[in-house]
């Protein structure tokens, strides 16, 4: 055992400790390697670990004098493609498939001198909000092992959470980062629609997801954030962020006016969330900040043309799995009853019902009565925002209306799990950022403040997020988790 | 337009979807070279072969290309367009659909003439830019065909090859006619640079949509889709055929049905490759992963402004100038031809003349050596010094055809050393002439004789007589008066 307390130990003090030689990055990557092998079976949020491989890695950052981030781990989302590194998506059907290249934030990391512990858990395809649908088992939620770390992203969260990691990328389509890092007392940023290249994110809806980080504080989410968001030669809808990634530090908030969409909170809300909520509202008065009302009356049908549009992106994107090149292929007399077998075999439940969903809205006969209904009301959400950041700087939400819910508890009501990101996924459909950071505890369990921002409004979201932080105080590393506990 | 198809009551109606693979360094969406005929699945990456997590970026190239063939076709080009997913499940088609264009193609409506006394207009719908699918072998099959095959085996070289799909309106109205449009259309692209339009590699495929109606009326009957003829013969004989069957349908008082047909050239048949029944739904909708493609009126014009002299441009041209239809269209067709012919006209003053030239000898020349224009060695300027010496009255026609083998056999040759080096300046001196004119009457009488007796024709072999005996190079205008006058006197 090396000598290093990981627990709640963020990036950038580890950065600090690397250049300040207090540690080497192959002592820091072992720290890391044995908090995995003493949790990770309990928390099961890493689908692939290559001790030999990061320690390796590790070393090579410590042979040379490297940037400012030289050395310190990370861990990736397993929809991210890595070269010669398993890369499985959480589905049978890229089992042991391994890609021939990096995906361009994979390779930005390594270029800045990062060091992959390995690969998180996620739900097949990056499809579910619990990480359940995973079909290599669920990931359990650091502060209440009964409960489901969120997802789509819940390994990457976890993982932190639990100290197994100092930050993560997750990816987010409808609140895959944001709804994961509210469990798991997280920072979660979803970035600007084409500021973050998806080249090598294994596609769930294209015109959704955005590569983000997950950290422990808005400082580690902005300097990871500075790491990813460039443009790239290999993402046509990606073009980089307008303006540098900006590192933030606590402040006032004089002058910032935040509108609430309190028609939205009405229903289905927790009393503990709405309450935290409430008291984020009272912490930003006093920070000098105004709160004025919006209205976004066509948020509430985002659910709906989420699960429209999605499913019909998911239903392209999911084709080429179809056992002619790679991943699993399962034999079969002609081609067209191979492909059936394959993807009956390799597909898990919910990724086929969203494939069948989004294959019948673009039938024909019902393609505009789906997929044109959902892409004019998708029209009318981003109309909405638009319309509300002419009057307002920023718009304040819980990240989920609930706390994490036990295993098991949704994966029988697929709608009540659809439920859970209704406030995220309207923010995807209008391709803006959101910030998501911890608000306090709801009966032991985090509570969630997400700040949702105009288009390229990043630095503004992370000098917000980095002045509640401030005043909230929370305490990142959960209970069960703490040294010694 | 030539004699339309018109059987028994009956009208020909016919459109044609083309298909242009792009001649650009790389394919569609990926850098991958664009080569036909390499080792197969060599030219093959994450992208073409639809890997997890690969992303399209579409070719600037191609869609320029694409812009420029629109224009030339006389398309409007709409200030955006957009690509579409249309899916299926194929083993052709790694991604499971094909990154396409629907409602928003590149090229919008347009007009193309075919010229001449008999020419005529065909409509254009759109034409919009797909990449090409993978190719399939059929192992087993006969001719690498599906049918009695045991397996297949692909080639994903060609997948993502940049395909321009060409749409008509059903303006065609005859086998011939779909014929000659298309030629013309090819020879468009082709002179635009934009594709080689080789139909027996497959860079140039058409499609034809057939169908039979009373004449007079303005309704369209049931049509049928005639699948990739290889060739424009199999495009007419393949169009002809299906007209003969669907007329031969309706007159037995059956009904004809919508299918796309498969055409055998070898037997002269037709079989369905699928009903209406078994169409498939496409499921299209817009690409995610690309952007919309947005033109600016001022870069168009540029574009449309640097086209070439384009083959229905030529044919007006060179018809204005004087050449007959025929000739003007195999010279509108033929780039390398025209401009061989152009840059002779230029050096020679007369495109009558020099056409004749580039018409006569040097295209048998051109076909017996299997070159093109430019590869000869009888360079425009050296067949122009050839035609001056016929023009100044040094050489006669006979002695010029023997000049031009001289010159092909010898690059190094020049026409008057030719000719001073073999003699063959033309005899046209009246002494010279009248030496052999009266070496040739003393020996044939009974044929002066014969013309004096009013049978006038026989002086054609008196002047083939006077000819043989100058070797060929005689002034045969001069030769001719004056062995007229001699009989005469
Ligand atoms: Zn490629």
């Amino acid at each position: 055992m090396s000598g290093i307390d990981v627990i709640g130990l963020t990036a950038e003090r580890a950065m600090g400790m690397l250049r300040a030689g207090e540690c080497t990055s192959e002592e820091l990557t072992q720290a890391y390697l044995d908090r995995i092998a003493a949790v990770d079976g309990d928390v099961h949020a890493y689908l692939h670990v290559d001790a030999e491989r990061s320690l390796a890695a590790a070393r090579a950052q410590d042979a040379v004098a490297g940037d400012a981030l030289s050395g310190v781990p990370i861990a990736y989302k397993d929809l991210l493609s890595t070269k010669d590194v398993p890369t499985t998506a959480g589905s049978r059907i890229l089992e042991g498939f391994v890609p021939i290249d990096d995906a361009d934030v994979v390779a930005r990391g390594n270029e800045a001198g990062l060091v992959s512990l390995g690969k998180t858990n996620l739900d097949e395809f990056a499809m579910g909000s619990s990480t359940e649908h995973s079909a290599y088992g669920p990931t359990r939620n650091p502060w209440d092992l009964t409960r489901v770390p969120g997802g789509s992203s819940g390994g990457s969260a976890a993982v932190v959470a639990a100290g197994c990691a100092p930050w993560s990328l997750g990816t987010d389509t409808g609140g895959s980062i944001r709804q994961p890092a509210a469990f798991c007392g997280l920072v979660g940023l979803m970035p600007t629609y084409g500021t973050v290249s998806r080249f090598g994110v294994i596609a769930f809806a294209s015109s959704l997801e955005q590569v983000g980080p997950m950290a422990l504080t808005v400082r580690d989410a902005a300097l990871l954030h500075q790491v990813i968001a460039r443009d790239t030669d290999r993402d046509a809808t990606c073009t980089g962020p307008r303006e540098p990634i900006v590192v933030p530090d606590a402040g006032r908030l004089d002058g910032i006016t935040f509108g609430v969409p309190r028609a939205e909170l009405e229903e289905g809300v927790e009393p503990g969330i709405r309450a935290r909520f409430d008291e984020s509202l009272a912490i930003a008065t006093a920070l000098g900040a105004t709160i004025v009302d919006v209205e976004l009356p066509y948020s509430r049908h985002g659910l709906a043309a989420y699960y429209v549009i999605a499913p019909a992106e998911a239903s392209a994107n999911l084709s080429r799995f179809d056992g002619v090149r790679y991943g699993l292929r399962v034999d079969a007399p002609d081609v067209r009853s191979m492909y059936e077998a394959t993807r009956d075999a390799g597909f898990g439940p919910e990724v086929k019902r969203r494939i069948m969903i989004g294959t019948y809205a673009l039938s024909a006969g019902y393609h505009d009565a789906y997929y044109v209904q959902a892409q004019r009301v998708r029209t009318l959400i981003r109309q909405d925002f638009d319309t509300a950041f002419q009057g307002v700087d920023a718009i304040l939400l819980p990240t989920a209306p609930t706390t994490a819910f036990p295993i098991g508890a949704r994966l029988d009501d697929p709608l009540a799990m659809y439920a859970n990101d209704i406030f995220t996924l309207p923010v995807n459909l209008a391709g803006i950022p959101a910030l998501s950071l911890p608000n306090g505890l709801s009966d032991g369990l985090p509570s969630s403040l997400q700040i949702i921002g105009p288009a390229h409004s990043e630095n503004l979201l992370l000098r917000l997020g980095a002045a509640f932080e401030a005043e909230h105080a929370f305490d990142v590393v959960p209970p069960s988790m703490r040294s010694g506990a | 337009m030539s004699a339309p198809w018109q059987r028994d009551g009956y009208e020909a109606v016919i459109g044609l979807e083309i298909h242009v693979q792009l001649n650009t360094a790389s394919k569609m969406f990926c850098s991958c070279p664009n080569n036909f005929g390499d080792e197969p699945n060599t030219n093959v990456c994450m992208v073409c072969l639809a890997h997890p997590g690969a992303l399209p970026v579409a070719n600037a190239e191609a869609v320029r290309q694409s812009v420029r063939v629109g224009l030339a076709l006389g398309c409007q080009i709409p200030d955006v367009s957009e690509f579409s997913r249309k899916q299926y499940f194929y083993p052709d088609s790694p991604k499971a659909y094909q990154i396409s264009q629907y409602d928003q193609p590149l090229c919008g409506e347009g007009i193309f003439r075919v010229p001449g006394a008999d020419g005529f207009t065909v409509r254009l719908t759109r034409a919009h830019l797909e990449e090409d699918a993978a190719k399939m072998i059929h192992a087993g099959g006969e001719g690498g065909r599906i049918s009695g095959s045991a397996g297949s085996v692909v080639d994903f070289n060609r997948v993502g090859t940049p395909l321009l799909e060409i749409v008509t309106e059903p303006d065609i109205r005859s086998p011939e006619d779909a014929r000659r449009f298309l030629t013309l259309l090819r020879a468009t692209v082709i002179a635009i640079g934009a594709s080689e339009c080789d139909m027996e590699k497959g860079s140039l495929r058409a499609d034809a949509n057939v169908s039979i109606r009373p004449i007079g009326s303005t309704e369209y009957g049931t049509k049928t889709e005639l699948k990739n003829m290889n060739s424009f013969r199999f495009l007419e004989r393949g169009v002809e055929a299906e007209l003969e069957r669907q007329l031969g349908l309706v007159q037995a008082g059956e009904r004809i049905d919508q299918e796309t047909l498969h055409f055998d050239p070898t037997t002269g048949t037709l079989s369905s490759l699928r009903s209406k029944e078994q169409a498939h739904d496409y499921r299209y909708f817009p690409e995610p992963d690309l952007l919309p493609v947005t033109q600016d009126q001022e870069s168009l014009a540029a574009l449309a402004g640097h086209l070439p002299e384009l083959p229905v441009a030529r044919f007006d041209r060179l018809s204005e100038a004087g050449l007959v239809e025929a000739t003007a269209l195999v010279l509108a067709t033929d780039t390398g031809l025209a401009a061989y012919l152009d840059d002779l006209a230029l050096r020679t003053g007369d495109l009558k003349i020099a056409a004749n030239w580039v018409m006569g000898e040097l295209q048998a020349h051109l076909n017996a050596d299997a070159l093109s224009a430019v590869q000869s060695p009888v360079t425009p300027e050296r067949l122009a010094a050839l035609i001056a010496l016929v023009v100044d009255g040094t050489i006669n026609q006979t002695a010029a055809k023997e000049v031009f083998a001289a010159l092909v056999a010898d690059p190094a040759a020049t026409a008057a050393g030719v000719v001073q080096d073999r003699n063959l300046a033309q005899v046209g001196g009246d002494d010279a002439l009248g030496e052999i004119i009266d070496a040739v009457l003393a020996a044939h009488p009974d044929e002066v004789e014969a013309f004096r007796g009013g049978r006038e024709q026989v002086i054609g072999f008196l002047v083939g007589q006077c000819m043989k005996q100058s070797g060929g190079r005689a002034d045969a205008k001069a030769l001719q008066g004056l062995l007229r006058a001699r009989l005469s006197s």
